[in-house]
């Protein structure tokens, strides 16, 4: 079994008009057991950047507590927030720096860049990033999830359509994926509020 | 072969652990504790390969004791947890150490916690977990039994309840168990389960 297959993941970002959506599973598991069910894969860095990890628990942690440190130490310099674009560059360049010995996470970041443009990025675990207008998916759902996004997806959907259309596609897909699962974990960001759901799907 | 468990209660937590020490085929022992009393407040069960065990739940305890020293008031234990974790995986890719640990404690404020800290450092407060092969049959035990803010009494059945079930189900069962408690008068041990006197 692969090393980024030990804790089991499913990640997903969508762009919606003027908002955005992450969503994640919540299981996590040591390969064939479960360990918990209210596992957080998505952090928030400020109100309008998001990130998820998916991989290894033990170096998302990690990773995470890194970036939180870049961050404040970029908020005390700058005297502002990052802006997503310049926080995926941040990212892409501590993976790489591991290039011989990586941290085994793929990381998702979602964000509100200037004038409130939703911003989405995905990148291999050292640090090639991936740009897309639509939609990005990490994990070991990523397969499924590829194929439940494509066929979902519309460009400029509101919030409320965004909602439902990222939990059916992170529903369907995890739950064909024995590997992730116990529910969903999703993040509606718009310029004025983020909303918190959590999903029921098969907990098993 | 290592059985480590533990659950949450209604004001306290519990961690048992079997106490064999095995080396291959032979037992050296069956009355080793792998529960360390970290401070007054708080319990590490840890399992896992014997010479990493014991030092790095010494180096641990050590460490604890001297931020009490230092700072005058003693670490919570999501703080100890996270230190743990940090140690861990500071030295996962250079010299690892396999060790799994389920930490316990109580604080005032926020009351019982449980932690599950795995050899890769993966962190995680849960309500129930468990270590080792006997983790199968406790973790299902545990999973029909529990039920949050159970009584001390409860809590001890269940645990004998998953003792039993990894003494007949488990081909290499461990003979002897300890239970450790915490809640607010501390931390201490509760009773022993044997089947061999050492």
């Amino acid at each position: 079994m692969s090393i980024f297959e030990y804790n089991g993941s499913a990640l997903v970002a969508m762009v919606g008009k003027n908002c955005f959506a992450i969503a994640s599973d919540r299981r996590l598991g040591v390969q064939l057991q479960t360990i918990a069910t209210d596992f957080q894969r998505i952090f928030k860095i400020h109100d309008k950047l998001f990130v998820g990890l998916s991989g290894l628990g033990s170096d998302a942690q990690t990773l995470y507590q890194r970036l939180v440190f870049r961050h404040k130490l970029y908020q005390l310099r700058e005297e502002r927030d990052m802006k997503p674009e310049t926080f995926a560059s941040l990212v892409s360049a501590m993976l790489y720096e591991k290039r011989f010995g990586p941290y085994f996470v793929q990381p998702v970041i979602a964000g509100l860049g200037e004038d409130d443009k939703p911003f989405i990025c995905t990148m291999d675990s050292i640090g090639a990033k991936e740009l897309a207008k639509d939609f990005v998916v990490a994990g070991t759902a990523s397969e499924s999830l590829y194929g439940a996004c494509e066929s979902m997806f519309k460009p400029d959907m509101d919030h409320e359509e965004l909602f439902e259309t990222i939990s059916q596609a992170l529903v369907s897909s995890i739950d064909r994926d024995c590997l992730s699962g116990w529910g969903g974990h999703v993040y509606i960001v718009t310029p004025t509020e983020v909303t918190e759901r959590i999903l029921k799907g098969r907990m098993d | 072969m290592e059985c480590v468990f533990g659950m949450v209660g209604k004001g306290f937590a519990l961690v048992v652990a079997d106490t064999s020490a095995v080396n291959s085929i032979l037992v050296h022992k069956s009355n080793e504790d792998k529960i360390m009393v970290l401070d007054s407040h708080k319990l590490m069960g840890a399992s896992g390969e014997a010479g990493d065990r014991a030092q790095f739940t010494e180096y641990v305890q050590k460490n604890v004791a001297l931020y009490q020293y230092r700072n005058g008031i003693p670490l919570t234990t999501k703080a100890a947890a996270n230190f743990m974790r940090g140690e861990l995986a500071t030295a996962l890719r250079k010299n690892p150490y396999m060790v799994n640990i389920v930490l316990a404690g109580f604080d005032k404020d926020t009351g019982p916690s449980l932690y599950f800290i795995d050899y890769i450092a993966t962190l995680h407060k849960v309500d129930k977990a468990a270590f080792g092969y006997g983790s199968y049959f406790a973790l299902s035990m545990m999973d029909r039994h529990y039920h949050p803010n159970m009584t001390v009494d409860e809590a001890i059945k269940l645990a004998e309840q998953c003792i039993e079930e990894i003494r007949s189900r488990l081909v290499v069962a461990p003979q002897n168990f300890v239970i450790k408690i915490v809640d607010k008068d501390g931390a201490r041990e509760h009773s022993w389960r044997r089947t061999t006197k050492d």
